[in-house]
């Protein structure tokens, strides 16, 4: 029995594509440098465009290409640009990440999660033939999974703002093959909120930069339900 | 027209403060477009009533039964909050530069919870609850001490780490819906036209992945932690926003989808709902019986709550669905009206700490009572209407056949209403510490902003006005229990 019809040169592209994202985010969890983490990052974010564009070819949806358009001028483009203007000292003078797990752990931990994710649409993919879907959903969801991961195991600002972003690639990247007919609007709207949440999470890095001296989440430890010195 | 004018009129006042020369009158400028704004949204409700569905611009801005009563909800609140706000901010320690910046901030912040109950299409609902989450960001670290930005930084991670989770839920419910072979533009109403052709497996996966992480946002537990410190450390007319319908909203689109799992009959997840609720109440209502600061002690309140309606909207009889937005309402008028109070104690005695305030009664008549009111009207006592909803959702969960459930549910709530009045039985009676005589008077705006949120709680636990109740038969209809 023959599941697959002709796989066409840009869903085979497609497929390789996913693959390099699945790989930017084990790169990003075994990064150890803050800028390290941008870049890769930003690789997964053009990886992530040029999964748009293959996509919007395969299936004629003028639709893919302006999402793909949108996804390089705010990621590619804006992201790094705000981060360099509001967290220039974090980017270039920090040195190591501090991390809850060595490396090689959290590779397992991230590996782990990529199998998960497989089971876990298992079900769902025994229901669909599509096959981009097939390739999408899965690595899509890894993304989401593992970025999740590299915010709760790191304990710095920037690098847990690039795991939200990071988690948003993998979304989209599922995104783009089981919704690809989204409205415009409500992308340029996903868009301008992934903007927003660079600036507002960046200025508030800034912030606790300025008053505490230090962007370590982990040394953010005075609300508890314990007793509170109020001074 | 005015609905469109309630989503947007917010969104102005935000530039109106912004603009250089006219800083100074950020506060004025605050409550009069949010009092308009609350005189549009009763005017949309009234609309809603007599044609039961208003179109603003067909397709993306439309108002139904349940969005009527949010809109309303959240501009009483905001207006309110606004006008508390004036003499508040003015006596707050520092910053008196930057108040123009909470007001922009919070009218912000108004606009995004306007906008969310009246978008028609899914995907701009998550849009709209991401925006609520964003600029909520932005008055959790407005006082810029350590804990404040702290509380922020806390709140942004565990609460936008949902943000890809429920996109990713609200792309496989597009998915869903184009499975069916529907054309039409997805809306709510579509959707739940078609949801009985709609792959059940899609509509469990989409409704988990939203559910957790509209969840965080909602503070439900385990993923209430970052809700204490964010609520205890904004400035408090920003605290009864975010208390009193900003877990609200989040909430909505979760009920939202859950009655569109309703329609579909192997997709129904109301007795997670159920234990999922229980849960939430169970852990706020032991927490509250130690927590050591009262604008925490709300907060933890506002657990219970959402544990309370997300368990009335798991019974999903028509009965419960209506004291699900009961609840809502009820909910959201109390706890606004606890943080004023708890913000105006704030303000004139300059403590956070439940010990360090003895015989509030005493130093301060007006802010003992008025103290004493909110925390039983918060807690559920008789003649208040939280009381009234929580009676009709134990009662609606009894006929479903719900009886452990309705057990667990009764017991949580007197141990919360046991954590909740010894507290404030410590603050409110017995002798004052000599030192705490001399208080500051209560600010003016202050006053008038808890008188005119205490009116409604007043009010409705003795009689609800026909037409609220209209608008709450309409509201539960939406969450589509039989």
């Amino acid at each position: 029995m023959s599941m697959s019809a002709q796989i066409s040169a840009p869903e085979a592209l497609n497929t390789l594509s996913a693959g390099l994202i699945l790989l930017s985010a084990f790169a990003m969890v075994a990064t150890r440098q803050v800028q390290g983490v941008v870049r890769y990052f930003v690789i997964q974010s053009l990886l992530l465009a040029a999964s748009c564009f293959l996509l919007g070819f395969a299936l004629h949806s003028v639709h893919l290409y302006a999402l793909g358009a949108i996804t390089i001028i705010a990621k590619v483009v804006a992201i790094p640009w705000v981060l360099k203007r509001t967290l220039a000292r974090e980017l270039y003078v920090r040195r190591e990440i501090e991390q809850a797990f060595n490396i090689p752990a959290s590779l397992l931990w991230a590996l782990l999660l990529a199998i998960v994710s497989v089971l876990l649409v298992g079900p769902i993919m025994s229901a669909t033939p599509d096959p981009i879907i097939r390739i999408n959903l899965p690595i899509g969801l890894a993304g989401v999974l593992i970025g999740g991961f590299s915010l709760v195991a790191r304990r710095e600002a920037v690098p847990q703002l690039i795991g939200i972003l990071a988690m948003e690639n993998g979304a989209f990247f599922a995104g783009i093959a089981i919704a690809a007919d989204l409205p415009l609007i409500a992308e340029l709207m996903v868009a301008f909120n992934v903007i927003l949440i660079v600036v507002i999470v960046g200025l508030v890095a800034r912030n606790i930069e300025e008053t505490i001296g230090t962007t370590e989440a982990g040394a953010l430890q005075e609300l508890k339900e314990e007793p509170v010195s109020w001074r | 027209m005015a609905l469109i004018a309630v989503v947007f009129l917010p969104l102005l006042a935000a530039f109106l403060c912004w603009v250089p020369p006219l800083r100074r009158a950020a506060w004025l400028i605050s409550v009069i477009c949010l009092f308009l704004d609350l005189i549009l949204a009763l005017d949309v409700a009234a609309q809603v009533i007599s044609h039961s569905r208003v179109i603003g611009i067909p397709r993306w801005i439309e108002a139904d039964g349940l969005s009527a009563l949010m809109l309303v909800l959240v501009s009483f609140v905001c207006a309110i909050a606004a006008l508390f706000a004036g003499d508040y901010m003015r006596h707050g320690k520092g910053q008196k530069q930057r108040t123009w910046w909470f007001y922009c901030a919070s009218n912000l912040f108004a606009f995004a919870l306007v906008a969310t109950p009246a978008m028609a299409d899914p995907n701009l609902v998550w849009v709209g609850v991401e925006l609520i989450t964003l600029f909520a960001i932005l008055l959790v670290a407005y006082e810029r001490t350590g804990s404040a930005l702290e509380a922020a930084w806390k709140y942004s991670m565990l609460t936008m780490m949902g943000a890809p989770i429920s996109l990713l839920g609200f792309l496989v419910l597009f998915w869903a819906y184009r499975s069916t072979g529907a054309h039409a533009p997805e809306t709510w109403l579509t959707l739940s036209t078609q949801a009985a052709a709609m792959p059940p497996a899609l509509l469990r996966l989409s409704f988990l992945l939203v559910f957790i992480g509209f969840g965080a946002k909602v503070g439900l537990a385990p993923m209430h932690t970052w809700l204490p410190d964010a609520h205890s450390q904004a400035p408090s007319p920003a605290c009864a926003v975010l208390s009193g319908v900003k877990t609200s909203v989040p909430l909505y689109a979760i009920l939202r989808l859950l009655s569109i799992l309703l329609v579909s009959p192997t997709a129904r997840m109301g007795r997670w709902m159920i234990v999922l609720g229980i849960v939430s109440v169970a852990i706020a209502a032991f927490l509250l019986l130690q927590v050591r600061e009262y604008k925490r002690m709300f907060a933890y309140s506002t657990v219970e709550h959402m544990g309370i309606i997300l368990a009335a909207a798991g019974m999903a009889t028509h009965a419960s669905d209506f004291g699900a937005v009961s609840q809502m309402l009820n909910h959201s008028i109390t706890k606004s009206l606890c943080f004023y109070v708890a913000g105006t104690v704030l303000v004139t005695l300059e403590t956070r700490e439940i010990k360090s305030i003895r015989g509030l009664l005493r130093v301060s008549p007006f802010l003992g009572a008025t103290l004493l009111l909110c925390a039983l009207a918060i807690a559920g006592a008789p003649p208040f209407p939280i009381f009234l909803s929580e009676y009709s959702i134990l009662s609606a969960g009894l006929r479903g056949g719900h009886g452990l459930a309705v057990a667990f549910l009764a017991a949580l709530i007197v141990l919360a209403f046991v954590g909740i009045m010894l507290q404030v039985n410590r603050m409110t009676f017995g002798r004052p510490d000599p030192s705490a005589e001399s208080v500051g008077a209560v600010p003016t705006t202050c006053r008038i902003g808890v008188v005119a949120a205490a009116l409604p709680v007043v009010v409705f636990g003795l009689y609800i006005p026909g037409p609220v109740h209209t608008l709450l038969q309409l509201a539960a209809q939406q969450l589509g229990g039989r």
